[in-house]
């Protein structure tokens, strides 16, 4: 057998490694807390959709093993379809995010039962060819309005109480949408299913043997990741109060590899620490257009080849905690 | 004719025929090098796309510089990019053997990143024209319909390329040295070949395909950064259809599914893009190894 993607020994919330996360989460909120101040706030909040978007495919590639290349699917359908609810049907924003969460955890099970019967790179190229289904479907669907997308998109009011196109209450809004996911992804890895997913990554033969239907907790895991990408999608597109075929696309679904490839795969915080890198990167360097990709492809390469843990998986490493 | 609704034209059917076996041969030529390097190497190049639009350039290259035109271009771009895919197998793919082949594929998949951004930072988006060699301008009468030169010499072309490759591989004494090693590497490096250079220049020849494929449709498509990136998923859906790793497999389903395509078009417009992937998606339900593959 071929070493797993994820080489860190198996997430234990005891001890050290209990304070090392608690330590970790307080940094990570605090950071939230302060960051609409220090940097533009659309900036932030692109990021931690981004992030929990990271955190959604982390939970496939990191815990099951299962790289998924066609994740932009999932982004991108719940961001069309939040986006028409809250226009269209008027529906509030909360509704809406859950509609847009709804559909991808739909397409996340329907793709999902067809792609899961193959692994490793047969799955990935799956994964690809569906995508790039769902985009042509958003290309001619009227609702998506092709190339123009749907634009305008009301903030509203959540739940009928916070105004959300008030900056600061959208702004706490994305922060509590984002800690609610990235706690949930938390929990879910470390409870009896995650154990059981962990197992599936580091020998699935042995857990069939012991009686476990491997085939339908990997279709459990990927459908909670599309759900958890939609959120992040559906939640970007009250935020950008637009959806548009950039979610949807493949470039898409490379940047999300990127940024848990970065951050380091298998970590609960390594995909947080990559989208914000991978967003700051596309923001601060617009400027030199293409070379943008360029870019991103030279760290690609040179993650895989010298620095497979990511930055987080490296420092949990030297640390010897599991972050 | 009607069918669902849409009024059809014999000439627009015949078109949109001879449209899907052009697609169908640049699918099956790209299919079926990605089935030759996964054979060998047990990957997925993803720079696939990005090595058959470089296969254009390099054509493309050959004549604004060296003005040496179609004919040299069709030897020396798959040379040069063949070259140029070996070296990438030996300066980095080979440092990753021994650890999960998504490493692999998360590599070539930031190498395509790399070679599209440079190509499309120089040259944009749009396509620069290529001509067509004037030996193969204009167009034969069939009765039914005009044939363009060109585009008869696209998939007799390709059809060669494929039936040779196919040839080699499985009735030659390098084929079988090559199908031993897939098999068991070791063993093969015991009788005293040298299985890492055959590695190398397998994966030298899988790319070498995809340029070549590349010069094929300079003329067709014009030379752009992105249409490496149009066609790469829609090869992977190919080879998913036909079954990892089977090279007959590969070059049936490519021509197949170009004609299914391109007969989409006619019939159903709207479904045209979508309509191989769907077809994945029944073939995956019926038969998850492929029509012509093995199940693992």
């Amino acid at each position: 057998m071929t070493t797993s993607v994820q080489a860190g020994p198996a997430v234990d919330l005891t001890g050290r490694n209990r304070r090392a996360n608690l330590i970790a989460f307080a940094a990570m909120v605090a950071l939230i807390a302060i960051a609409p101040f220090a940097a533009y706030p659309f900036f932030v909040m692109q990021a931690l959709c981004f992030a929990l978007f990271a955190c959604a495919f982390n939970l496939l590639i990191g815990y099951v093993n299962l790289l998924s290349l066609g994740h932009a699917m999932f982004l991108g359908l719940a961001s069309y379809v939040c986006a028409h609810a809250a226009k269209v049907w008027g529906l509030e924003p909360v509704s809406a995010i859950v509609l847009g969460t709804l559909a991808s955890a739909v397409l996340g099970l329907v793709t999902g039962a067809l792609a899961i019967r193959s692994s490793g790179i047969y799955f990935a190229m799956i994964t690809v060819a569906f995508s790039q289904m769902i985009f042509f479907v958003c290309v001619e669907a009227p609702f998506t309005h092709g190339e123009d997308g749907i634009q305008a998109v009301p903030q509203g009011r959540a739940l009928g109480l916070f105004d959300l196109s008030n900056p600061w209450i959208l702004y706490v809004f994305v922060a509590v949408v984002f800690l609610f996911g990235f706690l949930a992804i938390q929990r879910i890895v470390n409870s009896p299913f995650g154990e059981i997913l962990k197992a599936i990554r580091e020998n699935e033969p042995r857990v069939i043997s012991l009686g476990y239907r491997a085939t339908l907790y990997k279709l459990a895991a990927f459908t909670l990741s599309a759900a958890f990408a939609g959120l992040a999608g559906a939640t970007k597109a009250i935020v950008a109060q637009n959806a548009s075929l950039t979610d949807v696309a493949f470039a898409m679904s490379g940047e999300v590899v990127l940024m848990t490839l970065l951050g380091g795969m298998g970590t609960f915080y390594g995909p947080v620490v990559g989208a914000v890198i991978v967003v700051a990167m596309q923001n601060y360097l617009a400027q030199f257009g293409e070379w943008v990709t360029v870019i991103q492809g030279v760290v690609f390469v040179v993650c895989v080849l010298a620095f497979r843990r990511g930055i987080v998986g490296e420092l949990a490493a030297r640390a010897r905690v599991s972050l | 004719m009607t069918l669902f609704g849409h009024f059809i034209s014999w000439p627009a059917l015949y078109g949109q025929l001879l449209i899907g076996l052009i697609n169908g041969s640049f699918y099956a030529l790209l299919s079926l090098g990605l089935a030759v390097i996964f054979g060998m190497l047990q990957i997925v190049n993803f720079a696939h796309g990005a090595f058959y639009m470089m296969g254009a350039f390099a054509a493309y290259f050959l004549l604004a510089l060296t003005g040496l035109d179609y004919w040299w271009a069709l030897i020396l771009s798959p040379l040069i990019v063949g070259a140029l895919g070996a070296v990438v197998e030996r300066l980095f793919l080979k440092r990753l053997a021994g650890f999960d082949p998504l490493y692999s594929l998360l590599l070539t998949f930031g190498l395509a990143l790399v070679f599209r951004g440079l190509f499309q930072n120089y040259f944009g988006a749009s396509g620069i024209p290529y001509a067509i060699p004037k030996q193969l301008t204009g167009a034969w009468n069939l009765g039914f319909m005009f044939l363009p030169v060109y585009r008869g010499w696209v998939i007799v072309a390709s059809l060669a390329v494929c039936f040779g490759t196919w040839l080699v591989i499985e009735k030659t004494k390098l084929g079988a040295y090559l199908r031993a090693a897939t098999e068991n590497p070791t063993m093969v490096r015991a009788f005293g070949i040298n299985v890492p250079r055959m590695v190398t220049l397998t994966y030298g020849f899988g790319v070498a395909l995809a340029a070549f494929a590349g010069v094929l449709a300079a003329p067709i498509t014009q030379v752009r950064p992105g249409m490496g990136v149009d066609v790469i998923a829609v090869v992977f859906a190919v080879v998913v259809i036909g079954g990892m790793g089977s090279i007959l497999g590969s070059i049936v389903t490519g021509f197949t599914l170009g004609v299914v395509e391109g007969l989409t078009k006619v019939f159903y417009p709207e479904a045209s893009n979508t309509v191989v992937f769907f077809i994945m998606a029944i073939v995956l339900l019926v038969r998850p190894a492929g029509l012509f593959g093995r199940a693992q």
